[in-house]
């Protein structure tokens, strides 16, 4: 008791702070836990293969100036996939009417912005989706998408995990850790 | 896409907060590399832009090959005798696009008086050996495989400044001299098959990614070998 209020005197800072010593102390070991916690999230989604490198290209894109860049790239990509699913969707309803042509062109644009965010195994799918195209096999079609609909959803939730673990980093006054993957 | 009209192609809806695509620009600054950027992929044109602007370049993004002819004013048959020359530095384009592939898009500004000497760049997912050949063939400066990086951006910044001094001393541009040509060596790699082309003249070559079939594009290339 003695000492906190000898550091108030010291500090004057502190007598118009409401933020204690204590409670600074208690700061950096939560920074620090959730700098681990991050670091150690985002590196079991590339092992896991959620992500790959491209992901962290776009990280390196990311800066004071443009803090939040990184998730409205991807949240313009997730948009993308839903608009495009639904589209993919309405081809194959027909089983003797599916617009094949239409189907490439939607996996073509979903595997394009799935490589360039690095959504590895949203772009994994669209490449079988791909190969099912090209034969016209109606039923590996089906269940491309329906893959393809489950991984990018699947995707949204961990990275919205991960956006929100920077954001309490940032809140409790730290720096998003720099995590360098080969 | 979006049918504004206008040469920013983001709504104003999806520009907010990203901080780029301004509909009114600021004033060129005249020693500003300008890059006009062309894919028909939003979330490319991001991601394209970004990669330039980190890299000090303005840039102005399209979303297809006849709005990229709109803006360099090349779209009517007119001479472009009374038009202001707009200052385009660079040119980078994805290939595959629906309408006029970039390959055509390559064609016209090659043919034209105004842009003939304005280095294209081209981009696309595809490493197609034929593709490729045909766009250096047409006069393209440089092929990017696509998901471009940083690196890439910075190696196509770093031969156009040299291109751009050239330029302003009234001199013809010349082509810059690719850098050395590295061993083709195959590399494998643990993630899903990436190849990088170094130069025009050299490539890293993956085994898996590189097809010698006929270059088609399905949906909308429209056409083969």
């Amino acid at each position: 008791m003695v000492l906190f209020v000898c550091f108030e005197q010291l500090s004057p800072i502190f007598l118009y702070n409401s933020v204690s010593w204590s409670t600074l102390a208690m700061n950096t070991t939560v920074v620090a836990q959730l700098q681990r916690q991050f670091q150690d999230y985002i590196v079991s989604l590339y092992q896991q293969g959620f992500l790959d490198s491209q992901f962290s290209e776009l990280r390196k894109l990311q800066d004071e100036g443009s803090p939040d860049f990184v998730s409205e790239v991807v949240s313009l990509f997730f948009d993308d996939c839903s608009k495009l699913i639904n589209t993919m969707s309405r081809s194959l309803e027909q089983p003797d009417n599916v617009d094949f042509k239409q189907l490439d062109s939607g996996v073509h644009q979903l595997k394009g912005s799935s490589s360039s965010v690095g959504a590895r195994r949203v772009k994994n799918v669209c490449i079988s989706f791909k190969e099912c195209c090209d034969v016209q096999n109606r039923e590996g079609c089906l269940r491309c998408l329906q893959q393809v609909d489950y991984e990018y959803k699947m995707l949204k939730t961990k990275l919205q995990d991960l956006f929100n673990l920077e954001q309490q980093i940032l809140q409790a006054g730290g720096t998003i850790p720099q995590v360098d993957i080969n | 896409m979006a049918k504004d009209g206008g040469v920013s192609c983001l709504r104003r809806s999806e520009m907010i907060g990203i901080g780029i695509g301004e509909l009114e620009s600021p004033p060129l600054d005249s020693d500003q590399v300008h890059v006009l950027a062309v894919d028909d992929s939003l979330v490319d044109r991001i991601v394209i832009e970004r990669l330039l602007r980190i890299t000090s370049c303005k840039v102005t993004a399209v979303d297809s090959g006849w709005r990229a002819l709109e803006f360099l004013g090349l779209d009517d048959d007119k001479a472009a005798v009374e038009f202001d020359r707009l200052k385009v530095d660079l040119i980078i384009t994805d290939y595959c696009m629906p309408g006029m592939t970039g390959y055509e898009l390559l064609k016209k500004i090659k043919e034209s008086t105004s842009f003939k000497e304005v280095p294209v760049v081209i981009m696309s997912s595809e490493n197609v050996m034929t593709r490729i050949d045909r766009c250096l063939e047409e006069g393209a400066e440089d092929f990017l495989l696509k998901p471009v990086k940083l690196a890439d951006v910075k190696r196509l910044r770093s031969y156009l400044t040299r291109d751009v001094k050239v330029f302003a001393d009234g001199n013809k541009r010349n082509l810059t001299t690719p850098p050395p040509l590295p061993p083709l060596s195959a590399t494998s790699s643990m993630e899903s098959s990436k190849s990088t082309v170094e130069s025009p003249l050299s490539m890293v070559v993956d085994d898996d990614a590189l097809t010698m079939s006929p270059d088609v594009c399905n949906f909308s290339c429209g056409f083969a070998d």
